[in-house]
């Protein structure tokens, strides 16, 4: 039984809408995700994806519709809480430069322990995702691309966050780095039971990471189920005809 | 009718930015809670103590320039004497703050605006909101302070610098004694003067700190993006200094 059939949903979007000037890019987006589900949201680009995960950030501010967060609207008030329960693997990478590989991956930490604590905590994150104690006081931009997208994915989970967004995981990544990051991916959500919502357009991904899969298409979620049902829905054979 | 509604659409405009400029500042001065102290310390240092080179040199050529041209003129009404002191008020009054504010504004706008505009532009800004982090509070909020409190600084030892300029030319070229040069530049300083150049130093760093953060945080995509918000941080920066100079030394000395 999925986490949304089992506890209800976690994270809920209803009826979001988005445009910038005449283009609609969300037109009432209905979403839910449960507690431990691992969903991936596909399309192609340029419909939205993005725009849905930072609407549901707070990132974006949606012209119309509502994010609910354990059942209840995600006000302005509510979101730092609801922010300090979740971590973000970001496109592209987006480490701080001024920072240290450490800094970055203890960014958060920081704030309330010391730097010792910190650093310990943030080099035991790297070691998860495959990076030596020695990546720890490099700058970001003495890092390879899959290097960068590693220690993000450490941040990401640096505070052991009860919700992991991913956004386009494996782009710009060779086919074997982007193999590696999708199975990082699941074995960490495997193993810490956080709830993962994946934007992405590779379907090796999906297949790795996913156990639901939603079609966003012409602003609106054009088909939502498991990942094994993908191959006989109709509105996904287009997209996976493009594979 | 159409420059009519020109000119009210251009008033509208101008009133709705300043104001969002205003308001902006206001959050970044007053955004102190959580206190960012390793982030202020390193733009103090940044903002601060990097640029002393600059202003330094800036200030030493200037009162060693502004020594040869009153020395020059004033012997046209057998004035010469007063180079010490006229080189004295005219940086601390005029030189030390206008140059040097226009310094760090060529330095720091410009580096201000291309870092926070870089990191808009490659989701480090959407990443400390995620780290549920406030960047007016982490980025904006630390180089308002720093502008405002390291140019005053900056200022008085370049008014220092300066004059120190003047008394190289006065005593190796224009015949001055290295006591008469220095009695006669703090014989006509009132403390007026060094006050009201050291304000005008915080207005101007108040001025090159808002011109970098608010032109960076709303840079456009891309490497254009950020190459505008760059040349409009310097642009308004330095604009921004020599009007403030203006309005300030009419309040000041009318």
């Amino acid at each position: 039984m999925s986490g949304l059939a089992k506890n209800g949903p976690l994270i809920e979007t209803r009826g979001l809408t988005k445009s910038f000037g005449p283009k609609q890019v969300l037109a009432g987006v209905d979403l839910a995700v449960g507690q431990g589900e691992s969903l991936c949201v596909i399309g192609q680009s340029g419909t939205g994806k993005s725009i849905l995960l930072k609407c549901i950030l707070g990132l974006v501010e949606p012209d119309a519709g509502e994010v609910l967060w354990q059942g209840q609207r995600l006000t302005p008030a509510r979101r730092r809480d609801f922010l300090s329960g979740f971590g973000m693997l970001f496109q592209g990478a987006a480490l701080f430069d001024s920072l240290t590989v450490w800094q970055n991956v203890g960014f958060r930490l920081r704030q309330r322990m010391s730097d010792a604590r910190a650093r310990a905590i943030a080099v035991e994150k790297l070691a998860r995702v495959g990076l030596g104690p020695e990546t720890a006081d490099l700058m970001p931009a003495e890092l390879s691309g899959g290097m960068a997208k590693r220690a993000a994915l450490a941040r990401a989970i640096a505070d052991d966050p009860q919700v992991i967004f991913f956004d386009e995981p494996t782009t710009g990544l060779d086919p074997i780095r982007a193999r590696r990051i999708n199975e990082l991916i699941r074995g960490i959500v495997t193993e810490t039971g956080a709830t993962a919502i994946t934007i992405t357009h590779d379907m090796q991904s999906v297949r790795a990471i996913g156990d639901r899969v939603a079609l966003l298409q012409d602003g609106r979620i054009a088909w939502d189920g498991p990942v094994a049902r993908m191959a006989a829905a109709d509105p996904l054979k287009a997209f996976l005809g493009a594979e | 009718m159409k420059p009519v509604r020109w000119l009210g659409r251009l008033a509208l405009r101008l009133t709705r930015g300043i104001g969002a400029v205003a308001l902006f500042t206001g959050r970044g001065l007053f955004g102190l809670h959580p206190f960012h102290g390793r982030a202020l310390l390193a733009q103090f240092i940044q903002i601060g103590w990097l640029s002393l080179p600059v202003v330094g040199l800036t200030a030493l050529f200037t009162g060693a320039a502004l020594a040869l041209q009153i020395h020059s003129g004033g012997a046209r009404f057998q004035a010469g004497d007063v180079v010490p002191a006229i080189v004295a008020i005219g940086m601390v009054r005029e030189l030390g703050p206008v140059l040097g504010g226009l310094m760090v504004a060529a330095r720091v706008a410009s580096s201000i605006a291309a870092e926070i505009g870089t990191m808009k532009v490659t989701e480090q800004i959407d990443a400390l909101v995620t780290l549920s982090t406030d960047p007016m509070r982490w980025l904006v909020t630390p180089r308002l302070w720093a502008g405002f409190l390291t140019v005053p600084l900056l200022v008085g030892v370049g008014d220092i610098i300066g004059i120190m300029g003047g008394w190289i030319v006065g005593t190796q070229s224009l015949g001055f004694t290295s006591a008469a040069y220095l009695s006669n530049s703090w014989a006509y300083l009132e403390q007026w003067d060094v006050l009201s150049g050291l304000i005008k130093g915080a207005a101007f760093g108040l001025i090159v700190a808002v011109s970098g953060c608010w032109f960076g945080m709303r840079s456009d995509r891309g490497a254009a993006g950020v190459g505008r918000a760059t040349k409009s941080a310097v642009v308004a920066a330095a604009v921004g200094i020599l009007a403030a100079n203006f309005l300030l030394t009419g309040a000041f000395f009318q």
